[in-house]
């Protein structure tokens, strides 16, 4: 494994120290990170959507499982979606047991990351603090705890003390609008270079030989006989028996082109960035009651998300509406920052499910799969989903640990229920 | 600033609105089965383009009405629309 990771930093492609130096001094180009193949005529495995989901998971079939006759098909640029519009924050203090095991497992895979794909995804231990301004919130804080340290995560109850403390920059007065009763603090969050993650996916899994499909939309999924024999595209068809929907906010138009129904609603969330500044917040700070979280970047940004916009929608416009409402609740926090100049908005589009919770597996359609519903948490669960899902793929059985999000939850009436610790607050 | 065609009072701005859905037909509880109910509980068509849907004038006239709007633009028009 050692020697293998050393070659890999050695080779023309390879990041290391000494090929810095050896481009600096040559003045030689890099190579591409990945290449752009002519579309075959046939994959063993066409992964839909190229994200962070689905980048991972030709990732792990190519090096899990051996599986690398995989073609990953985008239809705008990787990390284009989601993946590129996400707040980047890391956390696994979820409510439910299998929320809490599934997302540590993610965080697990986050942390060396760097490392094992010879690339710097930038991660970031920051420490998460979830505010409380209520009694009620503080007692499903402490449930949550509770639940964090049975599954061996670390996370625990503090008082507006140790919030000041923590960060010195918040209002913890009993004057405010919503005072702050105390915390959720989660040592182990912490943030990371999103774009980082997918082309360090895409060039790891590139490596491996699978495909990478940029510019290259899915138009129609066909089904023969409950079965899935191939997908076509605006470049061409493909034959294929199995196809994996990874995409995020269109995930239930892709499932409809094989026939499978989704109980999803897409919504915009919205975001927003501030002009850099020097370092003073080292803590993400998240409320749910005022719908906002705060981290500040490596480059000094503080990067503002809210919870999703009040009614569904494909638009990525953003709105004067969540502008000004995201800097009242900012301000109401952390007083301070009202000099503060904010430098754009974006928004993202997310699939909320019934239960706050996403929707892996297999589908009714012989070789469909899919690993959808991420609402607003699916950055942080993508190499676990990754993961999760080759191994769905290659096995054709699924893993233990996403059998709780299957799609037939919902016709057997056994909902996840994780919206209290997912709804806001990433 | 979106504006919503409210019969009662006119264009009001949509924060006065709570944003319901689209329309789905509640199965009769007597004779429907559990795969129809949990359809209608939570199956959409999540539809891109126009759709038809409900919205509740909850700081208005309290009423509530239907739409037509394109959920890629956001564009709202009055009664079937195009």
């Amino acid at each position: 494994m050692r020697d293998a990771r050393w070659r890999d930093r050695l080779r023309p492609g390879g990041y290391s120290a000494v090929a810095l130096l050896r481009h600096g001094i040559t003045n030689r180009a890099w190579p591409p990170a990945w290449q752009t193949p002519e579309l075959a005529r046939g994959y063993d495995v066409v992964i839909v959507g190229g994200g962070v989901h689905g980048l991972a998971t030709a990732y792990y079939l190519a090096r899990n499982h051996g599986i690398t006759n995989v073609a990953v098909v985008e239809k705008s640029y990787l990390g284009s979606g989601g993946s590129g519009r996400n707040t980047a924050i890391l956390r696994s203090n979820y409510l439910t047991p299998e929320g809490v095991r599934f997302y540590d497992r993610s965080l697990t895979l986050y942390r060396r990351l760097a490392a094992e794909l010879n690339y710097n995804v930038m991660f970031s231990r920051r420490g998460h603090l979830t505010l409380a301004h209520s009694d009620s919130s503080l007692r499903t804080m402490r449930w949550r705890a509770e639940v964090n340290k049975a599954c061996r995560v670390d996370s625990e109850i503090v008082g507006p003390a140790e919030v000041k403390g923590l960060v010195p920059f918040l209002d913890v007065s009993d004057r405010a609008r919503y005072p702050i009763l105390g915390a959720l603090y989660h040592p182990p969050g912490g943030i990371i270079r999103h774009d980082a993650v997918v082309w360090g996916y895409a060039r790891a899994a590139d490596a491996m030989g699978v495909h990478i499909h940029q510019d290259t939309e899915v138009t129609g999924i066909d089904v023969v006989g409950g079965r899935v024999t191939g997908v076509r595209t605006s470049r061409g068809p493909i034959a294929t028996t199995v196809v994996l929907n990874a995409t995020a906010g269109w995930s239930s138009l892709v499932s409809d082109l094989a026939g499978v129904r989704l109980p999803v609603q897409t919504f915009p969330l919205q975001a927003a960035v501030t002009e850099p500044v020097r370092p003073f917040l080292d803590t993400v700070v998240v409320s749910g009651t005022l719908h906002v979280y705060v981290s500040q970047t490596d480059r000094g940004e503080l990067v503002f998300g809210a919870s999703v916009d009040p009614f569904a929608s494909y638009s990525t416009r953003g709105s004067l509406e969540f502008i000004e409402g995201l800097a009242t609740h900012v301000l109401q926090l952390m007083p301070s920052l009202s000099t503060l100049r904010l430098l754009r908005q974006w928004a993202g589009l997310c699939d909320m499910t019934p239960d706050f919770a996403p929707i892996m597996g297999r589908t009714d359609v012989d070789g469909f799969l899919v690993d959808v519903g991420w609402g607003t948490y699916g950055f942080k669960a993508g190499p676990v989903a990754g993961e999760a899902m080759a191994e769905c793929v290659a096995t054709g059985e699924t893993p233990q640990l996403i059998s709780a999000f299957g799609l037939d939850r919902f016709a057997a009436g056994a909902l996840v229920g994780e919206k209290g610790a997912a709804a806001v607050g990433h | 600033m979106i504006l919503l065609p409210c019969p009662w009072c006119g264009h009001r701005d949509a924060g006065e609105f709570r944003y319901v859905g689209e329309g789905t037909r509640r199965p009769d509880p007597e004779t429907a089965t559990r795969q129809q109910w949990r359809d209608y509980l939570y199956l959409r068509a999540n539809v891109a383009g126009w759709t038809t849907e409900r919205w509740y004038h909850r700081m208005g006239c309290r009423r509530y009405l239907s739409l037509r709007r394109n959920t890629l633009t956001n564009e709202v028009a009055i009664g079937d629309g195009p």
